[in-house]
């Protein structure tokens, strides 16, 4: 135990109707711990979780600040569902800041039990601010109603191993474990800017702590610029009512029924209970969307080493509850128990690996060309115990391959790492090299952006080519999924406010399978109700997944599927069983897009935020290379005959080439208009001051911003 | 192993049962809270009741539902969460809540519902499985 440099007692606040009314301020720097109000402003306007994190970010910074800047937060915060048992998915943890890949706020989300049990220790949201000189830990005891402030040394950096003694330090018992959650990042982080957290839960069944990563945008980063080693809160006694909801009996109604969904249909659907999210990677080779060596295709053959069967049968326990919440039925966190580890300093350990869920797969492996189960959970590990993000570490190593690949780097560049397309070796030993601060790690470390420009000035690499092939937009990587084929999904990936992530839209099926949206116009719309609808999971405290992974079986008769409105309406009653606030499913919307326009003028108070910001690279939009025409040749011809009414076989294949992009491009641009025209915007994408004032964001600290840009 | 058994042949009706349950473990007369329903399909009675099966047991997510020492399927009321996810899994639409309780219910065996029945149309069955 490191020595108390602050310790305080305070009254846990009643939880009412979804709110405990107050927030915590920390400033590690001084030391300073505060208690502030939620107002009823900030609920109105804000909702809460990313609502209230953007509305304390805004507050803290100004438009110089930066990453590393003493005022920086990472504000983290449930919502006014986060911490029902009753509905699946409802323990989910907002986190936002300024990002150090972006410059921009950053929002993640992650389930683990801190948020939920942050709230009912009487928080609200969290505000981590100032930079400590030492390592610190910081404790909430929301039984004893006592928060200190130690020193941390002492204590190993590896999530794994931290959050484990923490658990057990704090906990004091076995029993006593589940009540205590712990927010790390890793060894790491303080090497890369796209460190991630790890919010943690234990699980009784296993006897290990489990986790699951708040990971966009290098949050762990900032976490360990700061000196924080690590967030721990404990609370004993988590009940049904301890939200104190208004209708009790209708969270019940809709909760039972969601649960009986679930135990009826999973199977039959995606079967989330027994792969969770990985369950596609089949699906997504089969439509050519599984993203493979740097994007360049969207499958391969191999993919079938890498199938849910394989992970169901040789990885992943099967039968145990696998949630990261209580209550969430869906199960789909799951675990490759006893996984004895090849390399690295726990090389020869058998750990339990959370995962691999479908982004791990997809960037690890495929993206990465690899295709061997064991190494893309290696990898998965060693990400998650060292504080990387594996989304951004694995499209920015798919980047470096393809750089290597074309002659861009050479393996003396990367400090004679051989980083080819399928080298697994190579990959974790560059994960170890992050760890380590040694190496091609801290380089690789820096992201995309940042790459293109140290390649091109260090190396003399093509700086046209590397705009073209290197996944990112605002800074931040892209997830993983082949979009080339889908508008929509493009315009999903780069008209987004934090950078291209899925959790804002994932139109691909709608788009490119199902064509159900097939003009600029439905596609525009796509891209303005979705966003606002998968924003307010943000705004609740609620995950996704149990939105539309799993549907009702009469779903295909309603008139728009591919919303689920039966589900959209379990959301709008339990938002009112729980607050007492009746809503509607049009107002669930608007209450999204307050908080949606404020982060895009949040943006362009930090100098981005305009339609320059929201260019997608070649890659995201088609066929860069000559391979990678050639490799769908039958399509893009048809497509240049069909759409542009030109004449393939006449064409050289850079005549091909250029005219498939040209037009692609202008498609972009086609669908940028037509998205900012429905969301409000002005051409150049900054938010029109009428639309502002009809949604009741007429603030004046947004007015202000707003009007230096029209 | 203790299951308790209905012989639907022999079945009025009458819901003794029903009452003889509520009463004795939340002392009222309400159905709503007996662990064991009887369900009138056309003058034929079908008892809904808790085959101790335990497929509750692995899905709690909190995990506090346990198998006892004689094979009865029981809940641990202080880890009880009252998420209600085993109410929504039960196969056998035999785990029951009431929105005035924070924790679901079941039948856990004891045969006062046995006592109770005036046609001796329940029983207690005991066998050497653990329900493992």
């Amino acid at each position: 135990m490191g020595k108390i440099l602050k310790q305080i007692r305070y009254t846990p606040a009643k939880i009412e109707r979804g709110y405990s009314n107050k927030s915590l301020y920390i400033n590690v720097g001084d030391l300073r711990i505060e208690e502030k109000e939620v107002t009823d402003f900030m609920k109105e306007k804000f909702v809460g979780g990313k609502g209230f994190d953007l509305w304390y970010l805004w507050n803290a910074v100004t438009p110089e600040t930066r990453w590393d800047s003493p005022e920086n937060e990472i504000v983290m915060s449930v919502g006014p569902l986060g911490g029902i048992t009753q509905y699946s998915g409802a323990g989910k943890t907002l986190v936002c800041a300024i990002s150090p890949l972006t410059g921009i706020p950053i929002d993640s989300n992650a389930g683990g039990y801190f948020g939920p049990l942050l709230k009912f220790a009487g928080w609200d949201a969290l505000e981590l601010q100032g930079k400590a000189e030492k390592d610190l830990i910081i404790f909430i005891d929301g039984n004893e109603g006592l928060i200190s402030i130690e020193e941390g040394e002492e204590y190993p950096e590896d999530s794994h191993l931290l959050a484990e003694e923490l658990t057990t330090r704090f906990a004091g018992s076995e029993e006593d474990k589940v009540h205590v959650s712990v927010v790390s990042s890793g060894s790491a982080a303080k090497h890369v800017l796209m460190g991630m957290l790890n919010f943690s839960f234990y699980d009784p069944r296993r006897k290990t702590v489990r986790f699951k990563q708040a990971a966009r945008g290098g949050l762990g980063t900032i976490m360990r610029d700061k000196r924080i080693k690590a967030l721990v809160v404990k609370f004993k006694g988590i009940k049904p009512n301890l939200n104190n909801p208004a209708d009790i009996a209708t969270l019940n109604r809709i909760g039972v029924k969601y649960h009986k969904e679930m135990h009826d249909l999973d199977e039959k659907q995606n079967g989330m209970r027994k792969i969770g999210t990985a369950n596609t990677i089949l699906v997504m080779n089969k439509y050519d969307l599984l993203p493979t060596r740097n994007f360049q295709t969207g499958g391969d053959p191999d993919a079938v080493k890498v199938s849910p069967e394989v992970f169901i049968t040789q990885y992943l326990t099967q039968g145990l509850h696998d949630g990261c919440w209580y209550g969430c039925t869906m199960s789909c966190a799951k675990a490759a128990d006893h996984f004895k580890l090849l390399t690295g300093p726990y090389a020869g350990q058998c750990v339990t690996v959370d995962g691999p869920e479908y982004e791990c797969v997809a960037g690890l492996g495929s993206n990465l060309g690899i295709f061997d189960p064991q190494a893309i959970l290696e990898q998965n590990f060693y990400c998650d115990t060292y504080g990387i993000d594996l989304i951004s570490y694995a499209t920015t190593v798919a980047f470096i391959m393809e750089c290597y690949q074309r002659g861009q780097i050479s393996q003396e560049d990367m400090g004679g790492l051989d980083l080819c397309f399928g080298n697994a070796a190579a990959s974790l030993e560059l994960l170890h090299q992050m760890s380590r601060g040694e190496g091609f790690g801290p380089l690789a470390g820096l992201g995309i952006r940042r790459l293109k420009k140290e390649f091109v000035e260090r190396f003399g690499a093509d700086p046209r080519l590397l705009e073209d092939i290197g996944m990112e937009n605002k800074g931040l990587e892209y997830s993983e999924y082949l979009h080339k084929e889908s508008l929509a999904q493009q315009g999903g990936f780069a008209l987004t406010n934090k950078g291209p992530q899925h959790d804002e839209a994932w139109l691909i099926f709608m788009d490119m399978v199902n064509n159900q949206i097939p003009t600029f116009e439905d596609k525009a719309y796509a891209l303005f109700y979705y966003p606002m609808f998968r924003t307010w999971f943000g705004l609740c405290g609620l995950c996704k997944l149990p939105w539309n992974d799993i549907v009702p079986a009469d779903n295909y008769k309603t008139e728009t599927p591919a919303k689920v409105p039966e589900h959209v309406q379990n959301y709008v009653d339990i938002f009112g069983a729980v607050t007492g606030k009746i809503i509607d499913k049009d107002e669930l919307i608007r209450q999204s897009e307050r908080v949606y326009n404020f982060q895009r003028v949040f943006n362009l108070r930090m100098g981005s935020g305009l339609r320059k910001h929201d260019k997608a690279p070649y890659r995201s939009l088609g066929p860069v290379t000559a391979e990678e025409y050639l490799s769908r040749q039958e399509r893009y011809d048809k497509q240049l005959r069909e759409l542009q009414g030109l004449d393939p076989e006449a064409m050289s294949l850079d005549e091909k080439i250029a005219a498939t992009r040209a037009w692609r491009e202008k498609q972009f641009e086609l669908l940028t208009d037509a998205v900012y025209k429905r969301r409000g915007w002005t051409n150049d994408g900054v938010p029109k001051p009428e639309h502002l004032k009809e949604i009741g964001m007429d603030l004046p600290m947004l007015q202000e911003v707003v009007e230096k840009h029209l | 192993m203790k299951i308790l058994t209905h012989k639907q042949e022999i079945c009025t009706g009458c819901r003794a049962c029903e009452l003889a349950c509520s009463q004795a473990f939340f002392r009222t007369d309400d159905r709503l809270k007996s662990s064991i329903r009887i369900n009138n399909n056309f003058n034929t009675f079908h008892a809904i009741m808790c085959t101790q099966c335990g497929e509750c047991i692995n899905m709690c997510t909190a995990n506090a539902i346990y198998r006892d020492k004689n094979g009865v399927v029981r809940i641990d009321r202080k880890l009880c969460v009252g998420c209600l996810g085993c109410v929504g899994f039960c196969s056998e639409l035999s785990m029951f809540y009431s929105d005035d309780l924070l924790v679901p219910f079941k039948c856990v065996a004891c045969g006062i519902c046995v006592k109770a029945c005036p046609e001796d149309a329940l029983e207690i069955l005991v066998s050497q499985s653990k329900g493992d």
